[in-house]
């Protein structure tokens, strides 16, 4: 009897395992089966390097391109503030900071991880944004720039912490052996522990970039929402998630506007997907 | 260039690092004071907390949205945290080094990092039309549950690992089986580590939007949800509404469901830290 009922419970642990592989399958089939529906009324290769959105026209066109540059110049824009940083400070947390301060700064780190999405975008609004148009006198301070920004210090916990793993996983005796031939700490820290969690460190920053490609509900309240290719990082821009957001609440369901908004999901998905790859493939490397 | 002595670049080099540390965590800080000191007055005005909006949300209170957020927070760590163990369990405990277990952890890596808008799109495919649950708190559960598994999964599975391996030989040994092993050894070990990342993702859940968006939140309901076919207001939604689409409303109102999303995300913060300290002190091993 007793033999029997462990043997349900075993098999049912076993089901929960494999839903995971079951989710990802059903996301990607659901975001396929309405992309297909939509690349059979609309050429592919259009939508991919099409300079035009206008999904309300008599003659819709469906262009990602300006949201692609869109999502990759918010993405860049914030990695530059936030890697060179993030890598800092986590060198700091690790190897420098005593034990209690280390503590609280982990905690620190922790808490910024859960600010939701909507305050940043919100405290953007108030400070970043009119800041921008007023000290560069520009006509709008929605801008790729105020996004890049904001989203930095959104990005930072991802890559200070998973940064700060990769540090702290580096065995001790390295530094040992570096400072026992006479080298400084700084010089053991710089040429020997630097080198070694490197993969680390550019796991943290794959998987900053694919939480940055993602993000949504700051990003539309920041970078203007303007649909066109921007002429610099000043320029209002439109990322591909924001698109999905603003436009799905309003799209008759099942007509193309509707299946456009599944292509770019699955443009997303695939996108991410990747990133998420790479940075799995060096978090791996590093143990 | 001047070569600086071991010594001083060493010093200089410290303060830098020191210096990004301050930039990384200052802004994080500034805008947790700001929201404070905008938003706090709202603890004063109970009013705010406990009426329906009314006026076109400009007047009246935003009661229905902390009861919508609760709501969607308690369903879906119900639905998400058992299936989220059972996964960790069977990769922790039971899974071999073979093709479906790697494909498993690959699925993991990969579900957590699909974007919150795509899980929107899932949650509007599948639930909302397919299954035609309707733009619904039920159908919001359902895809909350889906993007918080992977979290679930990640933390349970890191603290049932922190069990020592030989808590479970000593077990084994004395002719107990596999899972009463896990039951009674393994999993009351790993708890305080598994209720730190439940309590994480709960205050991870109090403020996603994206994916719910499309799947089970209204604009505005006069009423509090019946059932679980109804819309629900939650407060980060309220919150994107009234910064970004309602042009006259007053600021303070906008801050004041700012602070009301941050106090319950703080204090989930800080319940989590207080676990950590309290089980770490009382470990026995």
């Amino acid at each position: 009897m007793k033999k029997t009922k462990n043997t349900i419970i075993e098999i049912i642990i076993f089901m929960c395992g494999t839903l995971s592989v079951i989710f990802v399958v059903s996301i990607f089939i659901f975001l396929l089966k309405e992309s297909l529906g939509f690349f059979r009324e609309y050429n592919i290769l259009k939508f991919i390097t099409g300079r035009n959105w206008y999904p309300d026209s008599n003659e819709p066109s469906f262009g990602i391109f300006p949201m692609v540059i869109g999502s990759f110049l918010v993405t860049f824009g914030a990695c530059i503030i936030a890697v060179p940083i993030g890598v800092m400070a986590a060198l700091y947390i690790s190897e420098i900071a005593p034990k209690y301060v280390h503590d609280i700064l982990k905690f620190l780190v922790e808490l910024m991880a859960t600010i939701p999405s909507v305050v940043i975008g919100l405290i953007g609004m108030c400070t970043i944004v009119p800041f921008v148009k007023n000290f560069f006198n520009i006509p709008t301070g929605l801008t790729a720039f105020s996004g890049s920004i904001m989203l930095a210090f959104m990005v930072m916990p991802t890559i200070v912490t998973i940064s700060e793993d990769a540090i702290h996983s580096v065995p001790w005796k390295y530094r040992e052996g570096a400072l026992a031939l006479g080298a400084t700490k700084w010089q053991a820290i710089r040429r020997i522990v630097l080198k070694e969690a490197r993969p680390g460190i550019i796991a943290a920053i794959m998987l900053g970039i694919g939480r940055l490609i993602g993000e949504t509900m700051a990003v539309m309240m920041i970078t203007g929402n303007s649909a066109s290719i921007p002429k610099s990082i000043f320029s209002p821009v439109r990322t591909m998630t924001a698109t999905i957001a603003a436009e799905m609440g309003e799209v008759v369901k099942c007509d193309i506007h509707y299946k456009a908004l599944f292509a770019v999901g699955l443009v997303l998905f695939i996108i991410t997907f990747i990133v998420n790859f790479i940075a799995d493939f060096f978090l791996g490397k590093n143990k | 260039m001047i070569k600086l002595s071991p010594r001083l670049s060493q010093k200089i080099s410290y303060l830098l690092l020191f210096l990004a540390t301050v930039l990384a965590i200052v802004p994080g800080l500034l805008i947790i004071s700001i929201i404070i000191a905008k938003g706090k007055d709202v603890f004063f005005a109970w009013d705010f907390l406990t009426l329906m909006p009314i006026n076109g949300m400009l007047d009246g209170g935003i009661f229905p949205a902390i009861i919508g957020t609760l709501l969607l927070i308690i369903i879906t760590i119900f639905l998400s945290l058992p299936i989220g163990i059972g996964a960790a369990i069977y990769l922790n405990e039971y899974a071999k080094d073979n093709l479906l277990t790697r494909m498993i952890k690959l699925s993991i890596v990969n579900l957590a990092g699909v974007p919150s808008i795509v899980y929107g799109l899932f949650g509007l495919g599948i639930f909302v039309m397919y299954l035609k649950l309707g733009v619904s708190i039920i159908a919001g559960v359902l895809t909350l549950s889906v993007m918080e598994l992977p979290v679930i999964i990640t933390t349970s599975r890191s603290a049932l690992k922190s069990v020592p391996y030989l808590f479970r030989e000593a077990s084994l040994s004395l002719g107990v089986s596999r899972w009463d092993t896990i039951k009674y050894i393994v999993l009351p070990n790993a708890i305080p580590g598994i209720l730190t990342g439940v309590i994480l993702s709960i205050a991870r859940i109090a403020g996603e939007t994206a994916p719910l968006l499309f799947t089970a939140v209204a604009f505005y309901t006069p009423y509090l949800p019946h059932s679980i076919y109804d819309q629900v207001m939650i407060l980060p939604y309220h919150l994107y509404i009234t910064a970004t689409q309602i042009p006259n409303i007053g600021k303070d109102r906008i801050f004041a469901t700012a602070f009301m999303l941050l106090m319950i995300v703080l204090t989930m913060n800080f319940i989590a830290i207080i676990i950590r300290i309290y089980f770490r002190k009382n470990r026995k091993w």
